[in-house]
């Protein structure tokens, strides 16, 4: 850049008109070296920045194997699926949107898709890995300090793509088996007349049918499952923070929060969506 | 001239046919040959015309119209997202704008604005009177005007494509993508696609055949050789698309299983289809504007370009590169480790010849004495924001980086760098250095300089932060983003500045509209520049020379600046070129040119009715071929021309 | 510009064959856009046949007759094709009347065994991306061999008529046999991809 301001700023000695074929064959050897010398400069950079980049990714790949826990993400429009294989399918625990990981322990994510292709990005943690259908692919992902990391859909995907949102929350190893276990339980059952009510809208109006409340009969495998909803902290993949206020807006009308959303307005009276809210802001 | 003689044996009895230029006084002459070569007047003359001239020209303003549509696009989705989850643009309707900004960009502003100037500029530069195939020509026009109506007329009727310009599947797939749109996306390709290698077919014929006698490979000008470097490119890319986009519409019209994995499907394979001749594609945009650099640039210096061969040869290695980058668009995808160092080392690699280019023009500019008109302005900007472009492009090449940044605004930063700065400067710039030759007049030199700062500094305060929000992880192709994230101020400083980038396009296009009317006259040569297009009159005749030029040098007009060595012998009484041999361009035929003809229109409507039907039946190409067929036969089916007569 | 006359083109013809005449150029400029479409489609059969668990998926091996016989034909044809380019050269209507004709026959034969081609490929164009693939191999030929029989009828037609006697038409005719040998060479490379890939 500097060589160019030169080249245009310099000093012409001889500012009278000649013909512009009149070429100073000195100089013109004098350029074709410097041309050539800066080319073989950039050269021998590229190289070097091959290699590098060669050996970044080798120190990247060489993570994979150490794993000491698998975690399942399935893309959906527009959510995440999470499941954490375990044992025996009791111990299998499935939630959305939100991973839960030990701090410092290399975690195999696997991934796969049902409908599009979608991308697991978690800036801080890792580089981008495609949900391709019908391709699952891996990644491995560290966490060297606690905290929440967001991560976001990074592969245009429909509508929502923008609304497409998960969280990673590195914690200690005890936070986190405590976590496993709580999310191991079926549904606490609804406690007073409230949550029993709202338990009973859900089950007939149809929310039933898309999602899952392990220890109900609810079991639908369109949507999240919502066995331990109220314990995670945002709702719709990271859309609306966790609050019953939020809750009750997009149970009332999901298409006006996230137009597009595969989540249909169910048309509830008053009531009846209040103990819904109650219900499900229940389920820790 | 002495090497000239052909082989009169058994042609003679032809070969004495017609009424010659030799020796005729320039008067006659030009009338004769303005009668041969005439364009009917009035609307159907327009219709009807196959004058590399008049089709290069209509397809530049058809160029520069859909420009501002997808330039207009752009600052609605910019007014969506100065402000974080505002409600202006629904995903519904920002998810179209942004693939027909990016498609209309892509295959309906960047490749034909560049074969456009190639169809005007190519046989004025070698010195012939017309491409090689004019009624190809003509059809390739109204092909892919109709590409472009098409999908534009689907968008107002909310059949826009939406599923980016790339349409990966199965998002555009028989199953998730929404209505007709990925049909009307898919056949829009087919069109354009159909169009630009038609061009790109003629533009190669032209090249080798029809140049100038003694125009040897060596004497080419710089910009005629980026053309069909490009010509090559597209021909070797384009089948990809067109191969996989008619896949795309096959799975979604008659249920064939390419994408579809639970049938022995890919998706990926889309992937690797698209972008064989996607990542090609960003060089059929690029190279031909470092042509008009390397035309422009020795003009306002003063002296040849430096390392005639060593560009050259790099625009030939920049060409058969571009074939070997593709995979670094699916870095994310999960590759085998080794075959991604390959991509990222081929991708690396084409930093080499695009160096060699900038080092040779900076060469240049030191051994010159720089004018600083406004072309002149626009290749300097060209060389500053193309720099900082291949820098970043360089840094996506690497896996590991490539990672992170990918499908974030950091990419956005770094194509619009590489496209804007590396392809649209030198087209304005091509834009201020062509206009008098094709208008007869001088564009605005203050109103040039006023927009040349508007949209350079525009431009960069629009882009730059695009690079840090990328990598603070602003996704790309989000209608919105949520308030937290703290992306919001500068968002709105880019959408803010996007309005000088707007205002200094608007100062070009009043410059082009007054101008037209009151700008200088321009003269034969107004800029003293070598090359010899500028040897004729501006703007140039329908027969671009009254006698066909001969050339001695590779600055032909700084070697014989006052008198202009010419053959003679050519029928002035019907159209006829010279074609000549391939390296040494040695004449060998008088080539008659075809005449006008309504049939190309007529062919292109029957193909166009063809692919339209075929968006809704299948059926559309078997019944669609027939008026095809006709259509093709009149065109070819020779019509009492001259030559024909016996 | 003032003009100085330096060379006289006068002599030379108006046409002539090869790669003398910008003609001849475009004709390979658009054999080389569809070889790389044959060339990717071709790819795209080998991409799938690697992912595939078995190939082909779900059906036996294509039924060899009809491709063969196709073939057996089109390699035939070159020997005419070869004596019509000769004759044009020579600029004789008379032989190149008679060749047309039957080159015009030559052409229509291969289009008529095609019809029991499709269903000898033993699967259907949506059953599977195997079944996609083969289909749109054939369809894709069958396009070229439909075009390029067509424009040799319709110059097999223009010959016989009086523009047929203007010298341009021959040069036509030998650019139109370049092309047919395309199609010839390009069916040897499907016919292996189509019948014997899957038999290996």
């Amino acid at each position: 850049m500097l060589i160019l301001a030169a080249a245009l700023l310099r000093r012409r000695l001889s500012e009278t008109t000649r013909s512009p074929l009149e070429i100073d064959s000195r100089q013109e050897r004098r350029f074709a070296r410097a041309v050539g010398s800066a080319i073989a400069l950039t050269v021998l950079v590229l190289v070097m920045m091959t290699i590098a980049s060669f050996f970044a990714g080798k120190s990247i790949a060489s993570l994979s194997g150490t794993e000491t826990l698998a975690v399942r993400i399935t893309g959906h429009q527009w959510w995440w699926e999470v499941r954490y294989p375990g044992d025996d399918r009791s111990q299998s625990i499935v939630t959305a949107n939100e991973i839960h990981v030990p701090v410092g322990e290399p975690v195999k994510v696997e991934l796969d898709s049902l409908d599009v292709i979608h991308s697991f990005w978690v800036p801080n943690l890792a580089g981008k890995r495609d949900l391709i259908p019908g391709r699952p692919s891996e990644l491995t992902l560290i966490a060297d300090k606690p905290g929440i990391y967001r991560g976001q859909c990074a592969e245009f995907c429909g509508y929502q793509h923008a609304h497409m949102a998960i969280t990673v929350i590195a914690e200690s190893h005890e936070a986190f088996e405590a976590w496993q276990s709580r999310q191991n339980a079926v549904a606490s059952a609804p406690g007073g007349d409230e949550e029993r009510r709202g338990q009973q809208a859900f089950l007939s109006t149809g929310c039933a049918l898309c999602h899952t409340i392990r220890g109900t009969p609810a079991s639908g495998t369109v949507g999240p499952d919502l066995t331990h909803l109220a314990s995670r902290r945002a709702l719709a993949a990271d859309t609306l923070a966790m609050t019953p206020g939020a809750l009750a807006a997009w149970i009332a009308d999901p298409q006006s929060i996230k137009p597009g959303a595969k989540m249909p307005r169910i048309a509830l009276s008053a009531d009846d969506l209040n103990a819904v809210v109650t219900y499900l802001g229940s389920l820790e | 001239m002495s090497g000239l003689a052909g082989k009169p044996a058994e042609h003679t009895q032809e070969a004495l046919k017609g009424i010659r230029d030799t020796g005729l006084e320039e008067v006659r002459l030009r009338a004769f040959l303005a009668h041969a070569w005439r364009t009917p007047k009035g609307f159907y003359g327009w219709l009807v015309t196959v004058d590399h001239k008049l089709i290069g020209r209509r397809y530049i303003v058809t160029a520069f119209l859909f420009l501002i549509l997808a330039g207009l696009s752009a600052l609605a989705m910019r007014f969506q997202l100065a402000q974080p989850e505002a409600g202006h643009i629904g995903p519904d309707l920002y998810n179209q704008l942004f693939t027909m900004h990016g498609t209309t960009m892509m295959f309906l502003f960047a490749v034909p604005v560049m074969e456009a100037f190639a169809i005007y500029l190519v046989p004025l530069m070698i010195g012939t009177r017309n491409v090689a195939f004019p009624r190809l020509n003509a059809f390739s026009y109204w092909v892919y005007l109709s590409g472009g109506l098409m999908i534009w007329i689907a968008f107002a009727f909310e059949t826009g494509a939406d599923a980016g310009w790339f349409s990966y599947v199965p998002l555009a797939g028989p199953e998730y993508g929404i209505g007709k749109r990925p049909d009307f996306w898919a056949q829009m390709v087919t069109y354009t696609e159909v169009s630009a290698l038609a061009v790109a077919v003629e533009i190669i014929a032209t090249v080798f055949k029809q140049r100038a006698p003694g125009m040897s490979l060596d004497r080419i000008p710089l910009y005629v050789w980026s053309v069909l470097v490009t010509a090559f490119v597209i021909l070797f890319a384009m089948p990809a698309v067109m191969v996989s986009s008619t896949m795309l519409i096959l799975d979604r019209l008659v249920g064939t299983k390419f994408f579809d994995p639970a049938a022995g499907g890919d998706a990926l394979l889309w992937q690797h289809l698209f972008w064989f001749f996607g990542h090609p594609e960003v060089y059929i945009i690029f190279i031909p504007a470092t042509g008009f650099v390397s035309a422009i640039l020795p003009t306002f210096v003063r002296r040849p370009v430096f390392g005639y061969l060593g560009i050259v040869l790099s625009l030939i290695a920049i060409g058969f590169l571009s074939f070997g980058l593709w995979v670094h668009h699916m870095f994310a995808t999960g590759l085998p480790q080794l075959g991604e160092s390959f991509f990222t080392a081929s991708s690396m690699m084409i930093a080499i010849p695009s160096g060699v280019q900038i080092f040779c023009w900076i060469a240049t500019i030191w051994g010159g004495r720089p004018i600083f008109a406004t072309p002149m302005l626009f290749v300097l900007g060209f060389i500053f924001t193309f720099v900082i472009g291949g820098l970043t492009g360089v840094m996506v090449a690497s896996v590991p980086l490539d990672l992170q940044v990918h499908d974030t605004y950091f990419v956005v930063a770094h194509f619009h760098y590489v496209l804007v700065g590396g392809a649209v400067f030198p087209l304005l710039g091509a834009v201020y250095y062509w206009f008098p030759k094709i208008t007869g007049r001088m564009l605005s030199e203050r109103l040039g300089r006023w927009n040349f700062w508007l949209v350079f500094l525009g431009f960069n305060l629009t882009f730059f932060p695009m690079h840090i929000l990328g990598l603070q992880g602003m996704p790309r192709r989000v209608y919105t983003y949520p308030p937290a994230s703290g992306w919001g101020e500068m968002n709105l400083f880019i959408s803010l500045s996007s309005l000088v980038v707007f205002a200094g396009f608007a100062l070009f296009f009043l410059n082009l509209f007054l101008s037209l009317r009151n700008g200088r006259i321009a003269g034969g040569n107004p800029w003293g520049a070598s090359t010899l297009e500028w040897a004729t009159t501006s703007p140039p005749p329908s027969y671009d020379f009254s006698r066909l030029p001969v050339v001695t040098h590779r600055e032909p007009l700084w070697a014989e600046p006052d008198v202009l060595p010419v053959v003679e012998g050519l029928r002035v009484d019907a159209r006829e070129v010279l074609a000549g041999t391939v390296a040494d361009a040695m004449p060998q035929v008088r080539v008659p040119s075809a005449d006008n003809s309504i049939w190309p229109l007529l062919s292109a409507i029957a193909v166009g009715g063809a692919f339209l039907g075929s968006i809704y039946t299948p059926w559309a190409v078997v019944w669609g071929a027939i008026p095809v067929s006709i259509g093709f036969i009149c065109w070819f089916w020779p019509k009492g021309e001259p030559e024909d007569e016996e | 510009m003032r003009h100085r006359p330096v060379a006289d083109v006068s002599h030379l013809p108006t046409y002539d064959f090869g790669s003398a005449s910008p003609m001849w150029w475009g004709t390979l400029a658009f054999i080389a856009l569809e070889a790389t479409g044959f060339a990717l489609a071709i790819g795209t059969y080998f991409y799938l046949a690697v992912l595939a668990r078995h190939w082909p998926i779900g059906a036996p091996a294509p039924d060899l007759l009809p491709g063969t016989a196709v073939l057996v034909i089109l390699v035939a044809s070159v020997v005419p094709n070869h004596m019509i380019e000769v004759w044009a050269r020579r600029q004789d209507l008379a032989k190149v009347r008679l060749g047309m004709v039957v080159m015009s026959i030559v052409g229509i034969l291969p289009l008529i065994v095609r019809i029991w081609e499709f269903p000898a490929l033993r699967i259907s164009w949506d059953q599977n991306a195997y079944g996609s693939i083969v289909w749109f191999l054939l369809g894709l030929h069958t396009t070229h061999l439909l075009t390029d029989v067509g424009d040799t009828i319709v110059l097999a037609v223009l010959m016989f008529t009086q523009k047929g006697k203007a010298g341009r038409r021959f040069s036509d005719v030998s650019d139109n046999a370049f092309y047919w040998d395309f199609v010839v060479v390009s069916w040897v490379v499907l016919y292996l991809v189509i019948y014997w890939a899957p038999r290996m």
